[in-house]
């Protein structure tokens, strides 16, 4: 799978429990990516699949008691799950930057926007005061916000919630890192603000030549932004390859019954296409596939035995046992 | 028609033709957010005022599906509210299968109110946690019905929806977000209505669930023959289920057309950036124009046509003159000066 560049991000087996006094709950299940440099890897999936969880666990931003309880985190070859809290803070905003959900509860209120930018690159880069004012300022004209030197001193309330967002952006990407985790970074806005929030994360992206895991559950986003995706079903990951592949001929029967279920503007008007029930919670998780309760091909090993990751395609591995399953 | 309902809630005939289930003329609602008096007189203040519907008239024909369709802030909610009777209107009226509700006497108004039921948006803020399904779906009926025949109807109802009539005895938090909202449809469905107002039924729901739901909504409307009045902001959904299509923008209706007019042949500047702000899953690589800037505040709505900062086709007369809805030859109303001039 790897070929000879160097992978940025390598998510290998990655687990994730929670302890309850019932036993530990696993979150995450052996879950395993790449991402390239320059690469925007989508993680798709429905509520509860732990699409979130994936971007958390990355970042060492585990909700406790939320652990890694095996696995291992490569970023550019240094195991992030082994560092100490201040060493993981070092890479957090100096390498690997984050966008979240909802950009008014990311930005701190007491502050001005330009504060929030200055504090960021002089904590992460080693330029001066005057400086650091300067390369914020230009940083808030690249991210699209009109009359950026005044906008400087305004506090985040001032912002129309698109323009928050792209504050955040501006904060994620001024300290120059190579990876960005955007957690559903376009749900909490409007359709016609989402699509310039796309346009401008790949266009900021590409010039900088910054990768990007992009978290959410709109395949729609997807589809117009990422290289890659990864589909997530109920903590594993389903089906993972390249972004086209993966809409226009999914493999694995969750990916193909989510595609079916979008309504298209323009399609043909038949009923939607449905998938019966919906995804089960963490303590009570089916055994061998989770997805065969819902699946519509159903068969006999999908009950007892738990499918891999197999390629199906170039570059696009499924996790069914349609496909065969490794040893 | 107005008499009162008879036991079970069976309503008078729907009128049969053109005429309207739902005519809203010139409605027009706005919330006063100005402080206390104090506040004003101390700081020279003068009252504020969020226009959230301004002057929106539309009509529902009996057995289809009108949508509203527009972003944060442009009013379709409050229209929903205002049509069911949550809110009262500023000013303008809600002719209902003929009759204004306001005109008639409570009584005669309460029996035409349980005609018309809503669906809201979070399935788990509607339902009461400390109230058993039985309670819940009953609820529209519980001064009509009394104890067994209440919970057979709430029964019927639940399999009607895709239940079963044993979660009768169940609390809401056993159930999942796809589920509680077949509650809510349950429930609006106990007053045996004809029409619905949905209120973004499906945006708290994942994709697979979302298209349960709408499947069962359409089952529901040619079973029983109702009438939808569908609030969203989900063009593909919209597209999806609707026979016609009202785009709000700032409370103002900008276009009203049938679902072929506003998908194919869309002629308000603003209809024609959201549909090109529809996520391209047929990755076919069409190039789109980014549309600029942001819906402005519902409180200093711009002067003029309120789409004017963020319209291509904007010229002196759009920041002065208010657009009047103009009926074109294809059947759709869209109220624009450049598409009345004939620029676009």
């Amino acid at each position: 799978m790897n070929d000879s560049p160097q992978p940025l991000l390598s998510v290998r087996n990655l687990q994730v429990q929670f302890p309850t006094r019932r036993g530990a709950l696993t979150a995450l299940h052996d879950v395993s990516f790449d991402v390239m440099p320059g690469e925007i890897l989508g993680v798709v999936g429905e509520s509860g699949a732990g699409k979130s969880m994936t971007g958390n666990a990355v970042i060492g931003l585990l909700e406790p008691p939320g652990r890694i309880s095996k696995g291992e985190v490569l970023f550019n070859g240094q195991d992030l799950t082994q560092l100490t809290w201040n060493e993981l803070r070092k890479i957090r905003g100096r390498d690997i930057g984050a966008i979240f959900q909802d950009p008014l509860t990311s930005l701190n209120p007491l502050y001005t926007i330009g504060d929030l930018l200055v504090e960021t690159i002089l904590t992460h880069l080693p330029i001066g005061q005057t400086e650091a004012r300067q390369r914020a300022i230009a940083m808030l004209g690249e991210v699209g916000i009109p009359a950026a030197g005044e906008r400087f001193d305004h506090y985040p309330h001032q912002f129309s919630g698109g323009m928050r967002q792209r504050v955040v952006i501006a904060l994620a990407l001024c300290a120059e890192p190579r990876l960005i985790i955007a957690d559903e970074p376009t749900t909490a806005l409007d359709v016609s603000v989402q699509a310039q929030i796309i346009n401008l994360l790949k266009r900021l992206c590409k010039d900088h030549g910054t990768a990007v895991v992009l978290v959410t559950h709109d395949m729609g986003v997807i589809a117009e932004t990422a290289d890659r995706v990864c589909v997530m079903y109920a903590g594993r990951i389903v089906e993972i390859g390249p972004v086209r592949q993966v809409i226009q001929e999914p493999r694995h029967p969750y990916t193909r019954g989510l595609m079916e279920a979008i309504p298209h503007a323009g399609g043909a008007l038949t009923e939607l296409a449905q998938i019966e029930g919906s995804m089960p919670g963490l303590n009570d998780i089916p055994r061998g596939c989770a997805f065969h309760p819902r699946c519509p091909e159903v068969h006999d090993p999908c009950t007892r035995s738990l499918p891999s990751l197999v390629e199906v395609a170039e570059g696009q591995r499924a996790a069914c046992h349609l496909y065969g399953s490794a040893p | 028609m107005s008499q009162a309902m008879n036991k079970a809630g069976n309503a008078a005939v729907p009128p049969a033709g053109d005429n309207p289930l739902i005519d809203v003329k010139r409605l027009v609602r706005h919330f006063d957010v100005s402080g206390g008096w104090l506040y004003r007189t101390v700081y020279r203040t003068g009252r504020v005022l969020v226009r959230a519907v301004d002057d929106v008239s539309f009509a529902i024909r009996p057995g289809e599906t009108f949508s509203l369709v527009g972003e944060s802030g442009s009013g379709k909610s409050t229209i929903g509210k205002l049509i069911v009777g949550l809110e009262r209107p500023t000013s303008g009226e809600v002719t209902f299968n003929g009759h204004r509700l306001d005109a008639l006497s409570r009584k005669k108004e309460m029996a035409q109110r349980r005609r018309m039921q809503m669906i809201f948006q979070d399935p788990y803020a509607s339902l009461n946690p400390r109230w058993r399904v039985r309670t819940l779906v009953g609820e529209p009926v519980h001064h009509l019905l009394k104890g067994r025949e209440r919970d057979q109807l709430a029964g019927n109802l639940l399999e009607q929806v895709g239940l079963s009539p044993k979660d009768l005895e169940k609390f809401p938090h056993e159930f999942s977000g796809g589920q509680r909202q077949r509650i809510c449809i349950a429930r609006a469905l106990a007053s045996n209505p004809d029409f619905l107002v949905c209120d973004e039924p499906t945006s708290a729901l994942d994709v697979s669930v979302q298209a349960q739901i709408l499947n069962l909504m359409g089952k529901l409307q040619r079973d029983l023959k109702l009438t939808y009045l569908f609030i969203s902001h989900d063009l593909a959904v919209v597209y999806h289920v609707s026979t016609r299509i009202g785009v709000l923008y700032l409370g103002g209706l900008c276009e009203v057309g049938s679902r072929e007019q506003i998908f194919e042949n869309p002629r308000h500047p603003y209809t024609r950036m959201l549909l090109d702000s529809i996520p391209d899953l047929e990755l076919s690589g069409k190039p789109r124009t980014p549309v600029q800037g942001e819906v402005p505040s519902p409180i200093n709505p711009p002067p003029g046509c309120t789409f004017h900062p963020r319209c291509p086709h904007a010229e002196a007369r759009c920041k002065v003159d208010i657009p009047r809805p103009l009926t074109l030859d294809h059947g759709a109303q869209v109220a624009c000066h450049a598409v009345e001039e004939g620029r676009i």
